[in-house]
């Protein structure tokens, strides 16, 4: 399978402090990665660091390579506002924009970098990103409705309508469900599923259920290194580091 | 028991102090206010509600009316907002999201010591540099090319309701700056972080996270500033020519509300003096006005900020 991002040797400091240690991993298309481990082991650092969402954050730096179909991320080529149109994000508390309406809310990027679309262009568009958002039948009554005044787990369907409509490559998502309920997780692991028909999905979790139900392949992290990466199915039975195998026995984490 | 008896009494001892003095607070208020009031009605029973409505101070003949003192003061007040709010929250957005940590404390620091400067240094500063500056480099020619605008119309003295105008915003730039960054520093990071992760620019994330949660408290910040360019007297009084007439143009001389005040109160008597106390009565509740006005906004801005929307 042909591969969207290739990390090869990536290590990244907060000051002095390191969190990521010479991280390797390959991201194959269409796949659903989790990456699991307990807190503080660097998988959120370490998926922001895919969409380069840590380039204000003062002091941090970061060494090796991160390949997206072959060109480094950090190279001249990459403009990092376009970066992130390719690899959407996902965050752990919905962060939908608070004046603004359901439907705005998936249409704002839309318009950002002075794109024009026609107004039946954003009208289809947000449409097909709720329908894909599996929220479509929900709000399709109320879309002039502020998006803050959806259910918790409405709002995170909401901004991941608002971050497939700018149509990435790559969605990325950290700990998505850790704000929701159990039902309202369910209905975002099933759309997970759905979307990784798509789209390259890498999920942040600390949820070994989680990730054992939803990723094709799961890599474990601890204190910034990458211990193991396998096939889900692999790694929930029959782990090769006995670290691995500690972490989900729930020996610590 | 003894102990916890004696504790008990420092404790009620401290909670009257505390009590009285913040009652003598309150009382100070009413006091001012029963004062102001009291010698205001002379003027008031002779004038009335016209008093706002006329134009015409005149001594000699004890007519008198607020119209040119509250115009110079409402005039001078917007021209100085019109100035300050686009520079101060400018200036916020620079400090707060763009400049190097290096750089943040001592711009932030200098721009507060402006509001460190006694007014009557204002004053003295505008009067030999910012009037002759304005009057050479901006008024003249000005009123040569565009003088059919009445705005611009001559002819030019130097002190002028223009002059006023950009005293006060300079005045006023550290208020509204500082609460500017403060409202700029309420929005979530969570917020920013959704219009990066769309493909926005550093700016367009500002632009939306703004509109997005700082309108309010950035109007609040604007009406706070408002509440100080109205009683603002020394500076004022100094430059803007002190002379009770109305006109359109803003390079012509105008008289502020609280700078009559200031100049006419010592050698008043009978009924100016208690037109004069009206003035300030009146100017009172106009500060008082916009100035609970801006804490309402503020602080119902400060309730969602602490709601996380």
């Amino acid at each position: 399978m042909e591969n969207v991002f290739e990390i090869h040797d990536l290590s990244s400091w907060f000051g002095e402090n390191q969190v990521l240690k010479k991280i390797r991993m390959d991201i194959a298309r269409y796949s659903v990665t989790s990456v699991m481990g307990p807190s503080g082991c660097g998988k959120s650092t370490f998926i922001r660091c895919l969409n380069r969402m840590h380039d204000m954050t003062p002091g941090f730096r970061l060494s090796g390579q991160i390949l997206l179909d072959g060109v480094d991320i950090h190279s001249e080529q990459i403009d990092p506002v376009y970066l992130r149109r390719r690899v959407g994000m996902v965050f752990q508390q919905p962060n939908p924009f608070p004046r603004m309406s359901v439907f705005e809310n998936v249409a704002v990027g839309l318009k950002l970098n002075g794109k024009a679309h026609s107004r039946a262009d954003i009208a289809e568009r947000v449409e097909r990103s709720l329908v894909m958002a599996a929220l479509w039948n929900e709000v399709k009554d109320h879309l002039d409705q502020p998006g803050i005044s959806l259910s918790g787990g409405q709002q995170q369907r909401l901004c991941i309508a608002r971050a497939l409509a700018v149509e990435p490559e790559v969605l990325l998502m950290d700990e998505p469900c850790s704000a929701l309920d159990p039902a309202s997780t369910a209905k975002i692991e099933e759309l997970i599923e759905d979307l990784s028909e798509k789209y390259t999905i890498a999920v942040v979790t600390h949820n070994m259920q989680q990730a054992a139900r939803i990723s094709d392949q799961v890599a474990f992290f601890l204190m910034g290194e990458l211990i193991e990466m396998d096939k889900s199915g692999k790694i929930f039975t029959n782990p090769s580091d006995k670290r691995t195998e500690q972490y989900i026995t729930g020996r610590f984490g | 028991m003894a102990a916890r008896s004696g504790k008990i009494t420092k404790d009620f001892v401290f909670e009257k102090a505390s009590a009285f003095f913040a009652s003598v607070v309150l009382f100070l208020a009413v006091l001012l206010f029963a004062v102001l009031l009291r010698e205001s009605i002379p003027a008031l029973r002779k004038f009335g509600a016209s008093f706002l409505v006329t134009g015409t101070w005149d001594p000699v003949l004890e007519r008198f009316g607020a119209l040119p003192f509250l115009f110079g003061t409402l005039v001078s007040s917007f021209l100085a907002l019109l100035i300050a709010v686009p520079l101060s929250v400018g200036a916020a957005i620079f400090i707060n999201e763009f400049a190097p940590p290096w750089l943040k404390a001592p711009v932030s620091l200098l721009a507060e010591l402006l509001a460190a400067i006694p007014s009557v240094i204002y004053g003295l500063w505008g009067i030999f540099v910012l009037v002759p500056i304005l009057r050479d480099g901006l008024m003249k020619p000005l009123t040569k090319y565009l003088g059919w605008i009445p705005l611009f119309k001559g002819p030019v003295y130097g002190p002028s309701m223009l002059a006023a105008g950009v005293l006060l915003a300079i005045m006023i730039i550290p208020f509204i700056l500082s609460v500017s960054r403060e409202v700029l520093a309420t929005i979530p990071q969570r917020q920013k972080e959704a219009v990066l992760s769309l493909g926005g620019t550093r700016w367009e994330m500002i632009r939306i996270v703004i509109g997005q949660h700082c309108i309010p408290g950035i109007f609040g910040a604007t009406v706070l500033g408002l509440g100080r360019a109205l009683g603002e007297t020394m500076a004022v009084t100094m430059v803007i020519g002190n002379r009770p007439e109305i006109f359109a143009s803003l390079f012509q001389q105008g008289y502020s509300m609280a700078a009559v005040i200031a100049n006419e109160f010592a050698e008043a008597g009978g009924l100016q003096l208690s037109s004069l106390v009206l003035i300030g009565l009146l100017l009172m509740l106009l500060t008082l006005v916009v100035n609970f006005a801006a804490k309402g906004m503020l602080s119902k801005m400060v309730a969602r900020a602490s709601r996380g929307i």
